[in-house]
């Protein structure tokens, strides 16, 4: 199966083409054939996990087989000692003189890893679509874009060179662009996608530089080769510096990192599946994804090795706490959950900035999971609970008694996100902190710890706004049907077990020995298990939990809770109220006015009053200095020279507008005529 | 030789009045007339050329049916059988003078680059003459194209009956 | 015989055809002068296939034959059509893109 991996992105690829054809035709509209090709594709990828573990195994197991002698000898004959090799097959695409453009496979741990995680998930969202999309009027539509998504995505994973996987990556943007636009009858979700699709396209300049300088810099577009130039003593630094910079603003660009973040939330226009194959778990990852497979070129163009500030690092961990802090002010169930993918891929990255390569595809791989099953849980909600409508504050709540299942996968999910053990997203996270903790990165731990705080508070106050308190809405809900609930399930399982493939304490390491490609691999540093930032980490989580209950009370007594009194009170007399309100007395009173009201209250106090306040209005004085300089800029300067730039761009659009008389043989006149003076210019310049 | 020679410049001297009058004719029905000229001189030289099997198909399809076609289509859109000063739109002159300028480029161009070279007539039509060549070369090296155009025309067909359609 | 005969009798046949093409109002007129193009472009394969002593020019020509039927039998079509809607074969009446 290794060797004939190709079939595996090539049975969607087909799949495509039927759905196209024949999908109109087809009794469910040709839902069956993508589920079908799916399902096929998964357990292909499955056979080809099992046949790579195998292959791992049966390899180590040979050399523990050898005599002393014979290692010896099989370390002398390898110069970094016995690894198992990538299946790395390649046909020649196209040929431009004595160099060849290969397209192919390269199976190795983290392109099984891969396979895995896309054909699973993309699996459970052709049968959970078959429920939520029913009756759309795209439907067979939609399902061919599925079935050409999975096979570009699949076309990226499997890629041996980079130029392949630049087609890919281009592939799944333009199948991510036709996906958030799927109802373009609303310009908002046309925006949205021309959005997402020109922000990637700006980090796609990046990515296809940085290519072609590893290009020059390797002499080939060989991802083993490339690493292994990379990690070799005679690399050209300065090479790697502008390749591995140029590379990563293709990450920042595909992976929703800071600044080029902001399409991501506005990708939710799209329908909900969709939000949760490709913008949750495998498109936006593909920028991690890249980050890992060429890792050579970052790590010797970052110097990770020796510890410090890098580009990478900084950006993951700037987009860890904005992503997070603004998961915070949405309404939007969907935002919340982007907003939280934003943040949750600045872990990756941040993760692979600081040399924890197995963190980072462990993360990614855990969070593919949890993300798609908050995802799909969320689209749940909004199909049989919220009627369609996203908002959590005026349309959802209380709905945990209508939604079982719903509730508590959603809850699994969660809980996993947040990073409470020993479910997926715990195990992770901490080994991405433990690495950053362990290899000179302290700073970007803490980083990770604040944000891990901030998951867990608003993921705590986003369960309660959707699943606590009244039903605010006006529809009749009720649990979704069983095609949208059984791939939650699925999803909570894995949610709630993935995470033990790479549990440290428990003994459990394996994720990192098959996955890692140690043929063409940095001397990255293995973290040991830390009990005491684990625990931390727990603490911190479980105290962002209790914050995060605390908060929602407070913002309700605020703003919906006075509403809510009057409807119960003229309703039932208030008496569910009247229990919730003493409860949330208690709380109030017992933990958090007892706990502020002590010496540390008062300590707080006087640093608020008379360090803080200072800082603020310091800062604020600066801050309207500066504005108001850059107002006198910006009106004066800048806006009269794009008021000019304008005008000019009218003036000579009406000139050129003359041109276009819209008759045909004027059109057929200018060409002849430019055909006949190009051509006399061929005689002249010969 | 000689005889050839003559043979080709009283063909082509027929030629370019021929098509000179396709584009000037202010009857439409003889602009037609005038194209079966040219169509039958193309024809003749493709004999000259020691083309046959072309020229036969030359003269079956396009003087056969293209300009068959053709009548029908002056008839259906009912165009004036008699002269109309009004077949020409207002860019004769700069038409003329692109069409000019782009012959002169391809003359200077063709005199430069073939100024002098021949084809020796008899080692061709030895070479290229027989349709058993030619069938064999459609049959053999070119049987996948063969098949294409064959479904080209099938889409040009549907196409020319979806578009005419009155619906 | 002279080579340069054949190729600059088929340049002017061409030539003749892209003047039709641009100063014909008429469409059916405007198809006579792309026959008139396509038969200065088979002239020249055909005289370098006798140049070559190859066949594979004839081989095209044949396929250019084909096509231009094709071609008519379409843009014949769309005459009609525009005949139909505008009440005239003229294509200046089409000018629909105009910017």
């Amino acid at each position: 199966m290794l060797d004939a991996a190709w079939i595996i992105p090539l049975i969607p690829a087909l799949s495509f083409v039927a759905i196209l054809f024949f999908g109109k035709k087809m009794p469910r509209q040709g839902s069956e054939i993508g589920i079908v090709a799916i399902a096929t594709t998964f357990v292909l990828s499955c056979v080809a996990a099992v046949q790579w573990i195998q292959r791992v195994n049966r390899y180590e197991g040979s050399h523990q087989g050898l005599g002393a002698l014979g290692k010896s000898l099989m370390l002398s004959t390898q110069e970094h000692g016995a690894v198992v090799k990538p299946v790395v097959h390649s046909i020649t695409w196209w040929q431009n003189g004595a160099f060849k453009f290969g397209i192919g496979i390269q199976i190795d741990g983290l392109a099984v890893m891969m396979l895995f995680v896309v054909t699973l998930i993309s699996l459970l969202v052709h049968i959970y679509s078959t429920a939520y999309m029913k009756g759309d009027i795209r439907f067979t539509y939609f399902y061919a874009a599925l079935s050409l998504f999975t096979a570009s995505m699949l076309i990226l994973v499997v890629a041996p060179n980079t130029l392949q996987l630049l087609v890919g990556w281009e592939l799944v943007g333009l199948c991510s662009f036709m996906l958030i636009g799927h109802w373009w009858e609303e310009g908002a979700n046309t925006n949205a996608a021309l959005k997402a699709f020109l922000t990637t396209r700006t980090g796609d300049i990046g990515l296809m530089i940085g290519v072609i300088i590893t290009f020059f810099a390797a002499g080939t577009f060989n991802i083993v080769g490339i690493n292994q130039y990379a990690l070799s003593p005679g690399a050209d630094h300065t090479l790697m510096v502008v390749g591995a910079s140029c590379l990563l603003i293709g990450i920042i660009g595909k992976s929703g990192q800071f600044p080029l973040h902001t399409w991501l939330p506005d990708a939710m226009a799209g329908p909900t599946p969709v939000s949760a194959l490709i913008h949750a778990a495998t498109m936006v990852v593909a920028g991690v994804y890249l980050g890992a497979r060429v890792y050579g070129v970052f790590w010797s163009g970052f110097n990770i090795g020796d510890g410090g500030m890098n580009p990478m690092a900084v950006i993951g961990a700037i987009t860890i706490l904005i992503g997070a802090a603004l998961a915070f002010v949405q309404d939007d169930i969907k935002k919340v959950l982007a907003y939280s993918t934003v943040s949750q891929l600045g872990y990756m990255v941040m993760g692979l900035g600081v040399g924890s390569w197995v963190g980072a595809v462990f993360h990614l791989f855990t969070h593919a999971f949890f993300k798609a099953l908050l995802f799909l849980g969320a689209g749940s909600v909004s199909h049989s609970g919220s009627h369609h409508s996203f908002d959590m504050k005026k349309d959802m709540g209380g709905l945990r008694k209508y939604m079982p299942i719903t509730f508590w996968t959603f809850l699994i999910g969660s809980a996993a996100l947040a990073g409470i053990a020993p479910l997926a997203g715990f195990w992770s996270k901490d080994e991405i902190l433990a690495t950053a903790g362990q290899g000179g990165f302290e700073l970007f731990a803490i980083v990770g710890l604040v944000g891990a705080f901030l998951t867990a508070a608003y993921m705590t106050r986003c369960v309660y706004l959707t699943f606590f308190g009244e039903y605010r809405g006006h529809g009749q809900p009720h649990e979704s049907p069983k095609a949208i609930t059984v791939p939650l399930i699925v999803l909570a399982v894995f949610s709630v077990f993935a995470g033990l493939a790479n549990a440290a304490p428990l003994g459990l390491e394996k994720f990192g020995e098959y996955v890692e490609p140690k043929f063409a691999f940095p001397p990255v540093i293995v973290p040991t298990f830390d009990y005491g930032l684990a625990g931390a980490s727990l603490f911190i989580v479980l105290s962002a939990i209790g914050v995060g209950v605390f908060l929602w009370f407070r913002e309700e007594e605020m703003h919906a809770f006075k509403g809510l009194t009057k409807r119960n009170v003229l309703a039932r007399g208030g008496y569910a109220l009247l229990v919730n309100k003493y409860y949330l007395d208690d709380l109030y009173e017992g933990v958090i006015v007892a706990g502020i009201k002590g010496p540390i209250a008062r300590a707080s106090y006087w640093i608020n009053q008379n360090v803080i306040d200072a800082v603020v209005k310091g800062a604020g004085l600066a801050a309207r200095a500066i504005a108001g300089g850059t107002y006198t800029l910006d009106q004066d300067v800048l806006d009269a020279g794009y008021d000019g730039l304008a005008r000019e761009t009218g003036a000579s659009g009406g000139l050129l507008s003359r041109v276009q008389t819209g008759r045909l043989q004027w059109y057929a006149l200018v060409s002849f005529a430019a055909i006949g003076v190009f051509s006399l210019a061929l005689v002249i310049f010969r | 030789m000689i005889a050839q020679n003559i043979a080709f410049w009283i063909i082509a001297v027929a030629m370019g009045f021929a098509a000179i009058g396709v584009v000037r004719t202010r009857n439409i029905v003889h602009a037609a007339l005038y194209l079966v000229v040219v169509l039958a001189g193309v024809a003749a030289q493709y004999i000259l050329l020691g083309a046959e099997f072309v020229a036969w198909v030359q003269v079956l399809i396009y003087i056969g049916a293209v300009v068959i076609l053709f009548l029908f289509g002056i008839m259906l859109t009912r165009a004036p059988m008699e002269g109309d000063s009004d077949l020409d739109n207002d860019q004769r002159f700069p038409a003329a003078v692109a069409a000019l300028f782009l012959l002169g480029v391809l003359v200077v161009l063709l005199l430069d680059a073939f100024g002098g070279t021949k084809i020796k007539l008899d080692a061709a039509v030895l070479a290229t003459g027989k349709t058993a060549v030619v069938g064999d070369a459609i049959f053999r090296q070119y049987v996948v194209p063969f098949e294409v155009v064959s479904m080209l025309l099938l889409a040009a067909l549907v196409g020319a009956v979806v578009i005419a359609r009155r619906d | 015989m002279i080579m340069n005969q054949f190729l600059i009798l088929s340049a002017f046949l061409f030539c003749v055809g892209v003047y039709g093409v641009l100063a014909r109002r008429n469409g059916v007129l405007v198809l006579m002068s792309v026959e008139l193009m396509l038969n200065g472009v088979n002239l020249n394969l055909i005289a370098f296939s006798a140049r070559l002593h190859a066949v594979s020019g004839q081989v095209f020509a044949l396929f250019i034959i084909t096509i231009a039927a094709a071609e008519v039998g379409v843009g014949l079509a769309i005459v009609l059509l525009i005949y139909r809607n505008l009440r005239s074969p003229d294509l200046d009446g089409v000018d629909q893109l105009k910017g």
